[in-house]
């Protein structure tokens, strides 16, 4: 007869299997290298995600699916439109949902003997030793570098391992950091980059499958870490090229002189990191510089009126094929050397997606000497949305 | 020495969009210097304005960190690799 399935208690470990679950993990437990034990470890860990979105997807869909005992889920974001080309947890119908409760949904019905707690919250410096205390393992599937930097020094402080993940456009990095004798994130990179510095939204993108591959590297380091069988990527940094489809590892060390995990910590809590990366939370930086503006329906209004206005673009080619307010293309990136292309006796009203790159190409124009010049506020976005909502936004 | 450079994803915007290239050097710092002279929009993505390297961009000579060797002055052999491994924080958010 079957028994009820057992779900974890923080006191006592769970010592059995119902029939049911010895079923749903049969592969799991034909193989030596899981077997029984194995598994009852799977059902005793508990593993907090933080983010549940492109990275988030597989490390949820396959630990629940592994039998994890305890998932923790922390995202404050809600589901959008645009997140579905990679986020395969969600549907179409939990457009708007919050994210850590669609997901929590979605797990729960791939695997209803486990235990899912979702947290709506933005993991913050007040908010994370409390959160992670629960939890034997963290797993990094966050997409910014202040919750980095207090992911690693919240796991840190509190010894837990940290399986870490990033991807860029085609390209992913994954390891292991937080391990006793292991480097921390801090030792790879002691610094975050420049805000300035950070690539643009002109590079930006990300192609779906791959944080579907970095995700489910990390989520097989986590299953590992649990079994601890096999080689971790502790002291290893996994470089996966999906273009070139190549995998490469380098060396990571233990800085002797991080002020996290070194031996003369200087670091004992966690710290602002919006202030130590130089950005205030979500929000793009915005441009250092004050350009004039002109608002999409003001444009509007003078292109009506059969005003002789220069309507430049300043995305990428493949963004003008989505959709264009028939400007002439020059990227941001060529405006140094195309200048001459450009008449400034004549007015020009530059704009991009959202209105901050055409900022840049507006301060370098002025300049460069352009004086009838203004800026799209609010861009192609902008435009759609109060002027002509044919306009696709993206 | 004939030594490869990889650039990485992120970089490659400002290197005619190109994922590695070769170069001549006795030493890693030798080479990003040829680098950015192939390249000069890249500088000021991995040197400082006093020309020091930047603090986020680990460079690597085939699978070592130069930190724990001779840092730029590490010698490099032919068919050695460098390797710029920037810290790349995605997600997949989008801030433009």
């Amino acid at each position: 007869m079957a028994t009820k399935p057992q779900t974890i208690n923080d006191n006592q470990a769970v010592t059995g299997l119902s029939n049911q679950e010895i079923l749903r993990y049969s592969r799991h437990l034909i193989m030596p290298e899981v077997g029984m034990e194995g598994q009852l470890r799977l059902k005793n860990a508990k593993v907090l995600l933080i983010g549940t979105g492109g990275l988030g997807a597989p490390l949820g869909l396959y630990l629940a699916a592994a039998g994890v005992g305890k998932l923790g889920l922390v995202d404050f974001d809600v589901v959008d439109f645009t997140n579905l080309q990679r986020q395969v947890t969600f549907g179409t119908s939990d457009v708007g949902k919050h994210k850590s409760e669609a997901a929590r949904a979605r797990l729960s019905n791939l695997n209803p003997d486990i235990q899912i707690e979702s947290f709506e919250t933005q993991l913050t410096s007040a908010n994370a030793l409390e959160l992670f205390r629960d939890f034997d393992i963290i797993v990094d599937g966050t997409d910014n570098f202040p919750t980095r930097y207090l992911v690693n020094d919240a796991c840190i402080l509190l010894g837990k391992p940290n399986v870490y993940g990033s991807i860029f456009r085609f390209e992913g990095q994954v390891t292991v950091f937080g391990m006793p004798l292991g480097p921390c994130y801090r030792c790879l990179y002691p610094e975050p980059p420049p805000p300035g510095l950070v690539p643009s939204c002109a590079e930006g993108g990300v192609l779906g499958v791959l944080p579907g591959i970095v995700g489910s590297i990390q989520a097989m380091e986590t299953i590992k870490l649990i079994l601890g069988s096999g080689d971790h990527l502790i002291g290893r940094l996994l470089l996966f090229d999906a273009l070139g489809m190549k995998f490469r590892e380098l060396k990571l060390r233990k800085n002797p002189d991080c002020p996290m995990c070194g031996t003369n910590r200087t670091i004992h809590q966690l710290i602002d990191y919006y202030e130590f990366c130089g950005v205030r939370g979500e929000e793009a930086p915005a441009p250092n510089v004050q350009v004039p503006e002109i608002t999409p329906r003001d444009l509007k209004a003078r292109l009506d009126r059969g005003e002789d206005l220069y309507i430049l673009d300043v995305r990428e080619p493949h963004e003008y094929q989505i959709c264009n307010l028939k400007g002439h293309l020059l990227p941001l990136g060529e405006l140094p050397r195309r200048v001459h292309e450009l008449d400034s006796s004549r007015e020009i009203v530059a704009h991009c997606r959202s209105g901050k790159r055409s900022a840049e190409a507006v301060d370098f124009l002025r300049k460069a000497g352009f004086r009838k010049i203004h800026n799209l506020r609010g861009g192609i976005l902008a435009w759609s949305d109060e002027v002509d909502p044919s306009v696709p936004k993206y | 020495m004939a030594v490869k450079v990889i650039i990485p994803t992120p970089l490659r915007a400002y290197a005619a969009k190109k994922d590695s290239t070769e170069v001549t050097a006795q030493t890693v710092g030798e080479a990003l210097g040829s680098l950015t002279t192939q390249f000069a929009e890249l500088r000021k993505h991995l040197f400082t304005e006093d020309g020091k390297l930047r603090s986020f961009v680990n460079v690597y000579l085939n699978d070592e960190d130069i930190r724990y060797m001779a840092r730029e002055a590490t010698p490099v052999k032919d068919g050695d690799v460098v390797s710029i491994v920037p810290s790349i924080a995605g997600g997949a958010r989008e801030n433009g």
